[in-house]
Parts: C-alpha cells; structure tokens; sequence
C-alpha cells in the first residue's frame, strides 16, 4: 500500500512543488497561486461545479489514451480527432435541434462526433497495419491537419452569417447536454466517467481487452496465438479516436455551444502523464482528470489575478511526467534488487 | 494559372521555400543523427521551439545574431542533454520523455514570454543578406537561391558535412554500430551511453539552430508554441532519407516550399485563404508517408534502451 | 599466460562462478566443459570484460588485472568470439573490423583490408572485405570475428559455443582453425557443451559443474588413453552421480503406418520448394538441419500463423486450410514453438491465462466474452499440478518462472486437451540436463499415447534419440528420409554436409 502512495502521490506533490519553484522564480508567488487555485476550483460552489464540467473531455481523452496505449498503439492525433468531431457536431446540432425532440439531437451528435473521431484515424491505422509506418508522427501529422481544416471549416464553411467573429451557430442552451439534478454541472460528465469505467472493464474483464492487451504486449505472440493482428489494429485505432471523437462532441454540447477560430484546448498531450500516473486504470484516472480540472478552473482564475498564463499547466504536467518516469524506474531498479 | 509561371512566381516561392527549409532542415538533420544511433528523439519539438526563445532572447538583449544562434545551440543542446540524462542513461521510455520535454518547453517559453515580452512584442532587425557574385545573376535561381543571409549558406554546408561524419569518420561507423547493434559496439570496445547521448546532444543542438532561424531569420519575433509541428515534420524528413543528408535537403525544401507558398501566391496574384494553405505541408507529409512509408527504414535498435548484459 | 585466482560471481540467488582456480597457457586448445547452467557463460563474461568478479582476481603474464569493460579486456589482448554474432549486420566485413578507432579519424578500410588478406591466407580462411556482414553465412561472420580478434593483437582467444550454429562440416574446419591458431602461439579457449567436441578439439579439458572446477583432463590423459574411457569420466565429471545423461536411450521399433494422422502435400512455403510428409499416429518424425533453413517457416505454415503458397495440410485426413491457429490448435494441431519467452508467451501475464493462449473466449473461461476468473483458475491449479509446473502462484507473471518451467507451461498447453499432432521446435533448447531429461520423457509419453510428433531439432543427438524417421531440411526442403537406426547418424552427417556452404 505505501509503495502505491509513493510512486503515485509523491510525483504528483513533487511536480507542484517544482512548478512552484518555476514560478517563483519568474516572480509570482506560487503560494498565492495554489491558493487560489483551490479556493476556486474545489472550494466555490461555482468553481466545484466547473471543475466537474471540466472533467468529462479529458475522461474521455483519457479513456482514448488507455484503450491505445494497452494495446502498444501511440494514438497521439487525439486532438485532431476532438476538434473535428467537435466542428462537425457543432456544425450539426443547430440545425438537428430544430427538427428533432432533444434526446434524439444529442444521441445523434454524440454518434456523429464519435464517427468523425474514428474516420480520422483511418489513414494512421492502414498506415500502422499494413506498412508498419510508425503511429507516432503519423497521428501527430494528422492533428496538426486537422487543426487546420478544423479552422478552415470554421471559418468558411459553417461560419456563423450572423455573427462577424468567425465561429459556428451557437446551440441554444436549451438544447444542450442537460445539467445534472439541480446543479449547473453538465450531464457529459456522466457520459465520462460511465464511457472510462466501461473502457477499463472491457479492457480488464474481457477477451476483446485482452486480445487488444496481448497486441500491445507482444505482436509475436499475439501472431503465435492466431490472432488478427492487423484487424485488431485497426479496432484499436478506431476505439480510441472515436473516443477522442465523442470527447469533442461532449464538449460542444455540454460546455462551449460553437467552435471559435482558433480554438484548440489541446487535451491530448497534456492528459498523457495523467493516464501515465493512472497506471492505465480508468478508475484510477477519475480522481486524477478531477485534479487536473481543478488546476485547469482555478487556474482561469489565478490567471486573471496574478497576471500567470494557463500555460503554467503544461509545466506542471511536463514535471509530472518526468518525476514519475524517474520514479518507476526508481521502484523497478529496487524490486529488481540492481541494475542490470 | 500562367501567372504561375512567371519569373516573379518561382522566385519569391524558391526565396520563401528556403527560408522555411532552413528550420527543416536543421532539425531533420539532427533527428538523422539520433535515428541514426538509435534514439526516437520526439522531444525535438521542444529542442527546436527552446532554441527559438533563446535564440530570440540573446539577439535582441545583445543585439547579435550570432550570439542568437549561439544561445538558441546551447538551449536546443541543453533541453536534449535532459533527454540523454534520462533516457539514454538511465534508460526511461524516450516517447514518455519526449512528450515531457515538448510539453515543458511549450508551456515554459510561454511563461517567460508573458513575463517579457507580452508588453510590447519586440521585433528583432533585419538579417544583411549576402549575395555570392556570379552565381546570384542566374535568373530566376540566383536571386532566390544566392542572395540569402550567410547562415543559410552554412546550414547547406551541414549536408555535406554531415554526410562526410556518417560515411568517412569512425563516428559514422559507430553511430551506426549503435543504431543496428549496440551489442556488437559494445563488445569492440566503444561507450554505446556516449555514442547515443552525444548523437541526442547533437540532435539538441541543431534543432535549437533550427529555431533560433526560425525566430530571428524567419519571423524575427518569438511567438508561443512557434514552431508549429516544424520539430515533428524533421522526424518526418529524418524517416523519409534513410541516412543521407542529402535525402534531408531535398525534403526540406518541398516542405519549405509547401509552409511558404501563401507568399508567393500573392505575389501572382491568387487568393487562397491561409487556412487553406496552413494544411499544405502537412497533408503533402502524409502523402510522402503514403508512397514511400514503407521503404522508411529504421534501424533495428531504435528506442530500445542498451543495457550491458541484458538477455 | 592468463590464470584465474579464486574467481567468484555470484547473481541473486546463484553462484554462478565459485572459486575458480584455472590456468590457461599459450599454445594450447584449452576446453571449458560444462553443461547449461555450469557458470560457463559467465565465465567468459568475466574474462571479455563485460563483468567484473565479486572475489578474486584474473592474472594476466603474471600481473593482477582488472577489467571494467570490454575495451580493457581487448587491450590486454583477450577477444571474444561469441555464440550469437557480435557484428554490425549493416556494415562491411572492414568496416565492423575497423570499429572501435578514434571518432575522428577516418576508417583505414584498405589498409585493413590488406591486413586481412595477410591473415586470412596465414590460417586458411577466404573472405571479402567488402561484403556485408549481413550477408554472410553464421560459419562466414564467426571467422570475420576470429579474423578481427587476429587483427587486434588478442593472443588469447576465447570461442563460447562457436559450433552451436555449424554444419558439422563447418565445425571440423574450425575445430583445425583452433589447432591452427594455437600453433601461433595463442591461448584458444573453446567452450561448449558438447562432449565429442571437446575430445576432438581439444589439448586439455577442464569441466565445470555448478559454478565449480569440477575436474581437468591434461594433455597427456587426453593424448594417452582411450576416448571411450575419458568420455565417461568426464560425463561422472559433468553430471557427478550416476546419472547417464549422455547416453542415447534405446531406438524404439518403428511403427507400423495406418492412415497417417498429420500430412503435408506438396505444402509449399515461401520460396521454398513444395514438400511432402506424413506422419503416423505414435511416430516422432524428426527433422534435424541447422538453424535458418527453412524450419520456422514450415511449423508456422502447418501451426496457422502464416499462410502457404499452395498445397495441403491434413489432420486426420481434414483438410485445414482455411482454419487459423485457433482453430487448428482445437482440432488437435499443436506448435511448441523454440521462442519460449518472444513467441510462446507473455512475460507480464500471469500462468493461468498464458495457458489458455490459444482458446481465447472459449466457454467455461470466458462467458459472452466477459473473463470467468473461477474456472480460469481452476483450470491453471489443475495443469499446473499435472505438468510439475514450480511457482508461487498461478497468477504469477510467468516471466518470473525458470525456463524450464515456462516450458512445462508450453508443453501443458500444447499436450492437452484433444490433441492429434504436435510439432515441437528446439524443445530442450536452453533447459538444464534434468529438464531436458523431463521434456524428452513427454515426447516419448505422447507419441505412445498415439500422438503424431514433428520433432524440429539443431541437436542432432537428440534426434538420434527419440526419432523413428529422420529428415534433414536445408534451403526449406526435406532432403532424404531415413529410418533412425545404427548407420543413421552417419547418414544424416552427410544429408547435412552434402548441402551446406
């Protein structure tokens, strides 16, 4: 038990201490910043509540990342994926809200954001399994693609002729993911933490999960024991990005309404060491995207007040992936009894 | 579509390609040295944009350039000496680290960028540009090709330099040991950790020159997250040359062209929006992948981790 | 020239060098005897510098050395040739012998060159400088490192293992190598395994057992008295009590064929040409060969894992094409393949599902897809149980295991339920004498239980031992069947040599 404390909380204290000395040393107070960060990300009713809203994109970012990594595959184009699901969706939703009873629009749109999620990952998956091209630039080249045609779509093809800023039809309030009972936290919260404990059961519990495990363990294996190796690529491939897909309809529909020029919350990378300190478990996953969504929130805030961009969050992240790297190889060189 | 044609056209494309190539180069280069010793280095995202701020930082205080692209190497080198400490040394997961780096970089340039210059986003002047005599009065060619600022002329000896390294120098020999066969480098006596952390130095320090071009040449201002996939595009080039510098140039000059070509398009007077264009270069990467991802070869070492002894 | 002093290496849990006390004099063929497990590998570890001893100390010309890696080791004039080659598979011939010089300076490839051809024609040895390495025989690339330990200045030369991969043409010739070498000069240092070897070889034996020196033949013993008698000393030397462990067991009759149970008709792998093959219920059918022909390729043609190019594979007559290796294995067609830990299973997974591999979502242990974990672990207490398989637990990461227990976990999946035909590839490959023993016993028990086995073996003593029919495949085709029996081994011998190089 204290070796799970250990490698889990000590990285994720470090790396706000460390953070901390960054901004220190760029001359804000990090006392001050983590303060406020927690004032009004967890301890106001308003703040709470949009830190809970906050969470469901990188739950479901997450559970993308979890599907793809058990199974050896480096999806890294999740961003792509959720922004063109989320233009596509926000694209869609305005004009199906007004001929559909809601429930139908929001099933729909969720559908549709999962399959444009899935789509984009097409041409890395045939890549990957059947030229053997390396996942990680290819995913990587097709975000930065679809970022752009996000854009591009945006602003010329479903441009809002109302509006002189370049962005989608808004979707009505009325029409969106509804809150949860009597709070101002929105229902895709639920769809995220029900998809991640899906996605862990199936992968834990299942044959389906485990054939994608032995994939990401050992190809050789997984070939000597008969399984379709490429076919099971490719599942992998569209699981995860019509995860990232459905991320970004989730988005649109519960939290944003349209999609800005520009916008680009860029989650993917970012929720890396999260699901890294997860140990790939969904449920482990939950409590960390709820701090993550508590720096996010608070640190709008501290933003405002301190005058500290919300870069600071990559810092954080990026030392967090560092000290827990350290730290597993730290525990392994231990249980191993030295190196080599 | 004549207007494509013109003199004017090719020249502001070919002057603009290689300004944007230059970045592309360097960091393809550099991603060459580490493929080639067995190092998947993806933190060259971070390396490239560390090199853009230091680079931008050092020539606008001291108003040199080339302490710019002194400072942009020391950074690029300092941010991979971080990857070989971790990844080369004591053996973590090189994507892990490389996600790691990128994503530190972005968000700490960005920090110190608000801290400094989010005032008033100084400009940097602009770099003398020198014109080599005869070969600047080719038409259409020497304008574009000739008359560029000195470092570009010194990017270009690199590929020869390099190819020089890799082919003729022992280093070559055990880059490439170190890449296919760590063991067998081992065994004929040679520090495999030394080999791969100096080529992931190497690596570093190449891709803080891209950047710093790229902000002081380029740009002439460091704007966040500048680099823009440029880092991710060189492993791309890196992939696509399979060990031949020259393979790099090549590349970088089609991708450069493809990042510049908004420019040129004004010049003939067409109108694409840039958000069009913004898609070029990275949808012409993936059709590269498409015809020749499967030729792509890679050493057989790459990110697997060397350790003395291991079964 | 080189003695080791009370030289110990220990690693968690063994001693895998105790207290050696041995002497190694220039001119000599001096052989290290020992089977898997001996500390034999770790000796040579410690003499090339990749290790260092936890006590006593290596003497070399009468001085106390210390040697923190290989470069010390080779500038003290020790080389290494070792089984698995150490060259660079995408540079020259030159160019991997010109590996290790100053980064800046530029290779001397034709002066290296001409070294070479001084040297090869001194010991009698062809070969071109330019070729690359990858493309070179194994018996090619081990003498361009005999060649590069030349070149070096070693005068003392280790070999670990250097014929595992040979011909037994192959092996003669380097065999004289060795003699050749010593009569420069050299201290030549041959390990291996293989007793006949070892007489044939050698100038003096010294034989490891556990870590220890259990004993030494000199010279004279060698040169003076009968192999025969030599030879079972040396086996009470390897093996201590009276175990016979290198005896062949007796031939068994050979039986008489109904229908057979596993055929392949013109099966035709590759780009090899087609092949034929039948095998009878309770027959072990062995195909000996060296390493590389072919073998891999035509086990996972008849197992599933790769399609064939034309031809047919039968299983009681039923045709598999179209079935995968799911289907196959259920049908009663097993594959033990020789990659325990690559192929066969996964390290990080635990016993109770390695064993269920091949029946993947199968009814009781897996119901509409979702993991039953009772019958799963029922099923794994109860193999492990028949098979002996040592562990703490069935849900231990079946990396930890010992490898002969992760190859009782093969043979536990791959022997039960209905099965009809197994092939076995390299199955002893690695395993101490007493596991070896186990396993053979398996294959014997299966093949009287009526099982067809397709026996895939580089050790040819152990195809002499359990075979009925012998074939030999080289370039991915089965030259000649004979029946095993006394002429057999010679006759495999020359199916072999008739074909290599």
């Amino acid at each position: 038990m204290s070796r799970i404390v250990l490698t889990a909380f000590l990285p994720f204290i470090a790396a706000i201490i460390l953070s901390g000395l960054v901004l220190w040393l760029l001359g804000a107070n990090p006392v001050a910043y983590y303060t406020i960060v927690v004032q009004r990300g967890l301890f106001s009713t308003g703040g709470l509540q949009a830190s809970a809203t906050h969470m469901a994109a990188p739950l479901l970012i997450g559970a993308s990342l979890i599907v793809a990594f058990r199974a050896g595959i480096w999806n890294l184009g999740g961003d792509g994926q959720f922004l063109l699901a989320a233009v596509v969706v926000a694209a869609a939703a305005p004009n199906l809200a007004g001929i559909l009873p809601r429930w139908a629009t929001l099933s729909l749109c969720l559908a549709l954001g999962a399959a444009v999620g899935a789509a984009w990952s097409v041409l890395p998956a045939l890549l990957k399994a059947y030229q053997g091209v390396n996942e990680i630039i290819t995913t990587l080249m097709m975000t930065f693609l679809g970022v752009s045609l996000a854009n591009v779509l945006v602003k010329l093809v479903f441009a809002d002729p109302h509006t002189t800023v370049p962005q989608t039809r808004t979707l009505p309030v009325a029409d969106r993911l509804p809150h949860v009972f009597h709070t101002t936290i929105s229902s895709g919260l639920l769809v995220g933490v029900i998809t991640i404990i899906l996605v862990q059961l199936v992968m834990a519990r299942t044959a389906f999960g485990l054939k994608l495990r032995m994939v990401g363990a050992s190809q050789k294996a997984a070939l000597h024991a008969g399984l379709p190796v490429p076919r099971l690529i490719f599942s992998v491939f569209g699981l995860s990005a019509a995860l990232a897909g459905l991320a970004g309809a989730v988005d649109i529909l519960g939290v944003q309404g349209n999609v800005r020029a520009d916008w680009n919350p860029a989650y993917t990378l970012t929720v890396v060491p999260l699901v890294f300190l997860a140990r790939l478990n969904g449920f482990a996953a939950i409590p960390l995207m709820f701090l993550f969504a508590i720096l996010s929130i608070g640190g709008e805030s501290a933003a405002r007040r301190l005058g500290v961009p919300n870069q600071f969050t990559l810092v954080v992240m990026a030392t967090l992936l560092i000290l827990l790297g350290v730290s597993e190889t730290l525990d392994q060189r231990r249980r191993n009894g030295g190196p080599g | 579509m004549a207007a494509l044609l013109t003199q004017n056209f090719i020249t502001a494309l070919l002057l603009g390609a290689v300004t944007a190539s230059i970045p592309l180069l360097l960091a393809g280069l550099g991603e060459q040295i580490s493929e080639k010793a067995g190092v998947l280095n993806i933190g060259i995202e971070g390396m490239m944009l560390m090199g853009a701020y230091a680079g931008f930082l050092l020539a606008y205080r001291s108003g040199s350039p080339w302490l710019g692209f002194a400072a942009g190497a020391a950074g690029g080198a300092a941010v991979a000496a971080i990857m070989a400490l971790l990844c080369v040394f004591a053996g973590l997961n090189q994507v892990v680290i490389g996600i790691a780096l990128t994503l530190g970089v972005q968000g700490l340039t960005a920090l110190l960028h608000h801290v400094q210059f989010s005032q008033n986003y100084p400009r940097l002047a602009d770099f003398g540009v020198l014109k080599l005599p005869a070969l600047s009065a080719i038409p259409v060619l020497g304008p574009a090709l000739f008359q560029q600022p000195l470092c570009v002329y010194l990017a270009w000896l690199a590929v020869p330099a390099l190819g020089a390294i890799f082919r003729a120098t022992h280093l070559g020999l055990s880059l490439q040991a170190a890449g296919d066969k760590p063991a067998a480098l081992d065994a004929a006596g040679v520090d495999v950790v030394m080999i791969r952390g100096g080529a992931v130095l190497a690596t570093g320090l190449m891709a803080g020159l891209g950047g710093a071009f790229m902000a002081e040449i380029g740009a002439g201002i460091f704007v966040p997250f500048m680099t823009n996939g440029n880092g991710f595009i060189g492993i791309v080039l890196a992939m696509l040359a399979r060990g031949k510098p020259w393979r790099v140039l090549l590349g970088a000059m089609l991708f450069g062209a493809c990042l510049s070509i908004t420019t040129a398009l004004q010049v003939a007077g067409i109108d694409v929006p840039t958000d069009v264009i913004q898609m070029l270069p990275f949808a012409a990467v993936l059709l590269a992948l498409v015809i020749f991802g499967r030729q792509a070869s890679l050493p057989a070492a790459l990110g697997v981790h060397y350790l003395r002894g291991a079964r | 020239m080189l003695s080791l002093q009370g030289v110990t290496k220990r690693y968690p849990g063994v001693v895998a060098n105790d207290r050696l006390f041995i002497d190694f004099a220039a001119g000599e063929v001096h052989v290290l005897l020992g089977e898997n497990g001996a500390g034999k590998s770790t000796l040579v570890a410690l003499l090339s510098g990749l290790q260092t001893p936890d006590q006593g100390f290596i003497l070399l010309n009468g001085a106390r050395q210390v040697m923190k890696n290989p470069a010390q080791a080779l500038r003290h004039g020790i080389g290494t040739v070792y089984q698995h080659s150490m060259l660079v598979p995408s540079l020259s011939v030159a160019e991997n012998i010109a590996l290790g010089g100053a980064w800046w300076r530029r290779p001397d490839l034709p002066g290296i060159a001409a070294r070479m051809a001084t040297i090869c024609q001194d010991i009698g040895v062809t070969l071109d400088p330019a070729a690359i390495v990858g493309t070179l025989s194994l018996g090619e690339q081990q003498q361009v490192e005999i060649i590069r330990a030349l070149l070096r200045g070693s005068r003392f030369l280790i070999l670990d293992e250097a014929t595992g991969m040979l011909t037994p043409n192959a092996a003669q010739e380097l065999g004289a190598l060795m003699r050749r070498l010593a009569q420069r000069g050299l201290a030549v240092l041959f390990i291996t395994h293989k007793l006949r070897e070892a007489l044939a070889f050698g100038d003096r034996i010294s034989v490891l057992r556990h870590g220890r020196l259990a004993g030494q033949i000199s010279p004279e013993r060698l040169a003076g008295t009968d192999h025969g008698q030599i030879s079972a000393d040396i086996v009470h030397l390897m093996f201590g009590s009276a175990q016979s462990a290198a005896g062949p067991a007796p031939v068994p009759a050979a039986k008489a064929g109904d229908s057979p149970v596993l055929q392949a008709i013109a099966l035709a792998v590759a780009h090899a040409p087609p092949i034929d093959l039948a095998i009878s219920a309770g027959e072990i059918f062995g195909i000996a060969g060296i390493d590389g022909n072919g073998q891999k390729q035509f086990a996972e043609a008849l197992a599933g894992q790769s399609p064939a190019q034309g031809g047919h594979i039968l299983l009681d007559g039923q045709d598999l094409a179209a079935l995968t290796v799911g289907e196959r294995h259920k049908k009663g067609l097993r594959y033990v393949t020789d990659d325990r830990l690559g192929e066969g299973t996964i390290g990080s997974f635990p016993i109770s599902l390695n064993l269920l591999f091949k029946n993947l979502a199968d009814r009781p242990f897996w119901r509409h897809g979702i993991e039953q974990p009772a019958p799963i672990h029922a099923y794994a207490e109860q193999q492990v149980a028949a098979f002996d398989i040592r562990t703490p637990s069935v849900d231990t990461p079946i990396g930890k295991l010992s490898g002969g227990n992760i190859q009782k976990v093969l043979l536990a999946r791959e022997l039960s339920g209905p099965a009809r035909a197994v092939i076995f590839a390299k199955p002893t490959n690695g395993l101490d004498v007493q596991n070896t023993i186990a396993t053979r016993q398996r294959i014997r028990a299966a093949a009287s239980g009526g099982l067809a086995i397709l026996l895939i073996s580089t050790d040819l003593d152990e195809i002499l031992e359990l075979s009925h029919r012998i074939a030999v495949m080289a370039g991915g085709r089965l030259v000649g069947v004979v029946e095993n029996g006394p002429d057999a081994r010679r006759e495999v011998g020359e199916m072999m040599s008739g074909l290599a190089e």
